[in-house]
């Protein structure tokens, strides 16, 4: 076979794959759109949007979101506010003090940390910090978003600081040196200069930490209990839009009914959520490359 | 010359196996400008940073021998060098401004510090800027980007926050080899008024400049220093032929 012939199947190949991408995005959208209008046809969105309870599956049926979105938020940022500044705190010392070969050697291993299976994670919060915390705050559930948001937040970190430590690099080293001849300490070149310059890839790696969190399923499935609950009390069981979807799914309820319909238009709601992060981070990351350019 | 505020004794610079600087002894005057001249790659840079330890940050770097900033080892183990760079402030040949406000890049310095007296800082920023020639251009926007201003804006502004702190020597590396003529005679006529005050030491590969600003010229070569004095005499009757054709164009 001539090199030009198989310049030609990789190059379809490679086609080919980039259309079952598009495809199924497609797919996935069009079926979440379908389904959520056939949902809203029957809950009117006015409902969805101001209820107060979300019970689908009982008698007494109430279709308010709030619940859901409550403890999605909820335990998003009890995770963000453990990733974000232990995340940055890493991302400072590999990038800013720790010698060259440390941070070849430690970066690549707190990436292996981010491919641990969640649902390691979720026993791990469930066994191991909810006990715990328990010896400290006594009226602590045995399922509660705490626990969940703190082991997200852990399993985010090495997000934050991946991301974090790109933009620091980032920074021209000519304001580095800048900083330290007008006599800076390493403390103060790392917190006055560095971190100001870099903000914009900090503040891209938080908006993705917290697209992360928002998805994230199995630790808040195993350790925050399933209960829809608008709280913002961190110490009770609480529910988000994942867990309920999984729920609904492992659940025996008949396809093609108004419950079984649900689990869409929890999923749409999801999904405008991660849609409007990622653009937003997506628009960051384009003015942060036109500046530096 | 016995004014001298630093002084160099000896000092060999490696980078890993190259041997960038030998042996070079030498004296700065104070209040004086001491241009250092040579082809490109001879070493200049590399000793205008011996001054402010600015090489400590290079990893195959090394160096003995002595450097004294007023009679002082700044290489000793004690010698805290935040402290140091107070006193030697630095221009780089690039201007690098930091990405915030143009107030803000001059009062870094005093902030750094911890001076928090916000009438003493404004008071100084205006000082230094008006120093750096370019309070004129900025004054009514002093809070706009940094970025925005134009390169020769950025050198003067970058030296208006060297200044700020008022230190007592001035370390320039090229500082007009990035600018347009009209910027570059702006700052060489900064740099005659700041000899007053200031000891300034400036790199410079623009012979005309050196023979314009300095009362001293140090021509260095291949890491040695070939021949170091009044910048008269050396431009008038260079005593080794070497310098001669550097100064003269015949080679570099
Ligand atoms: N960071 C560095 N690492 C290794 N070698 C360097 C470094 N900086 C400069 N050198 C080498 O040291 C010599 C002197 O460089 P430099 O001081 O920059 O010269 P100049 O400023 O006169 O052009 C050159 O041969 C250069 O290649
Ligand atoms: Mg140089």
């Amino acid at each position: 076979m001539s090199n030009k012939n198989t310049e030609k199947i990789i190059e379809w190949l490679l086609r080919l794959s980039a259309l079952v991408t598009v495809l199924t995005t497609i797919g996935i959208i069009w079926v979440l759109l379908s389904e959520s209008v056939s949902f809203f046809q029957q809950v009117s969105i006015i409902e969805f949007l101001t209820d107060t309870q979300w019970t689908p599956l009982y008698k007494d049926k109430h279709f308010g979101i709030m619940p859901l979105v409550s403890g999605t938020l909820l335990t998003t940022f009890i995770a963000v506010s453990v990733a974000l500044p232990l995340g940055l705190v890493i991302a400072i010392y590999l990038s800013e003090y720790a010698p060259k070969k440390f941070r070849k050697t430690v970066k690549p291993l707190l990436e292996i940390l981010a491919a641990v299976p969640t649902v390691v994670y979720g026993f791990f919060a469930l066994m191991v910090v909810t006990p715990f915390l328990q010896t400290i705050i006594p009226n602590l559930s045995g399922f509660n978003a705490l626990s969940a948001g703190i082991v997200m937040g852990i399993m985010i970190i090495p997000f934050v600081t991946s991301f974090s430590e790109d933009a620091l690099q980032a920074v021209p080293k000519s304001l580095k040196h800048g900083a330290f001849a007008l006599g800076s300490t390493r403390l103060q070149t790392s917190f006055r200069v560095m971190v100001p310059a870099a903000s914009s890839g900090i503040v891209v790696s938080v908006i993705l930490a917290f697209s992360r969190a928002i998805g994230e399923t199995m630790i808040v499935a195993i350790a925050a209990g399933q209960q829809p609950r608008l709280t913002a009390n961190p110490l009770v069981p609480i529910e988000t839009i994942t867990t309920y979807i999984v729920q609904v799914s492992l659940g025996d309820v008949p396809h093609g009914s108004l419950e079984y319909k649900t689990i869409f238009a929890a999923g749409m709601t999801l999904f405008v959520f991660t849609f409007i992060l990622n653009n937003i981070s997506f628009w960051i990351r384009k003015k942060f490359r036109e500046k530096y350019d | 010359m016995d004014n001298h505020i630093l002084e160099s004794k000896s000092v060999n610079v490696y980078y890993d196996d190259m041997h960038a600087l030998k042996n070079i002894s030498m004296k700065v005057e104070a209040n004086s400008v001491t241009a250092l001249i040579g082809p490109s790659g001879c070493g200049k840079s590399t000793f205008l940073r011996v001054f402010n330890r600015m090489n400590d940050y290079i990893e195959a770097f090394r160096m003995d021998g002595e450097v004294l900033m007023e009679g002082k080892n700044i290489y000793h183990k004690k010698m805290q060098v935040d402290e140091l760079r107070k006193s030697i402030g630095m221009v780089f040949q690039k201007p690098n401004p930091f990405p915030k406000s143009i107030f803000e890049n001059v009062a870094y310095g005093l902030k750094i510090q911890g001076i928090k007296d916000k009438e003493f800082i404004q008071n100084r920023v205006e000082k230094s800027l008006q120093q750096a020639a370019l309070w004129d251009e900025v004054k009514s926007d002093l809070n706009k980007s940094a970025l925005a201003l134009s390169g020769g804006q950025q050198q003067r502004l970058c030296i208006a926050r060297a200044l700020a702190v008022e230190p007592r020597v001035l370390l320039m590396d090229e500082p007009t080899s990035a600018l347009d003529p009209i910027s570059t005679a702006k700052v060489e006529e900064l740099i005659n008024e700041l000899k007053q005050n200031y000891t300034i030491v400036i790199v410079t590969h623009n012979m005309q400049q050196a023979s314009r600003l300095s009362d001293y010229t140090a021509f260095f070569y291949m890491g040695d220093l070939i021949e170091f004095g009044k910048t008269e005499e050396i431009f008038r009757n260079p005593k080794v032929e070497r310098t001669q054709n550097y100064i003269t164009g015949r080679f570099g």
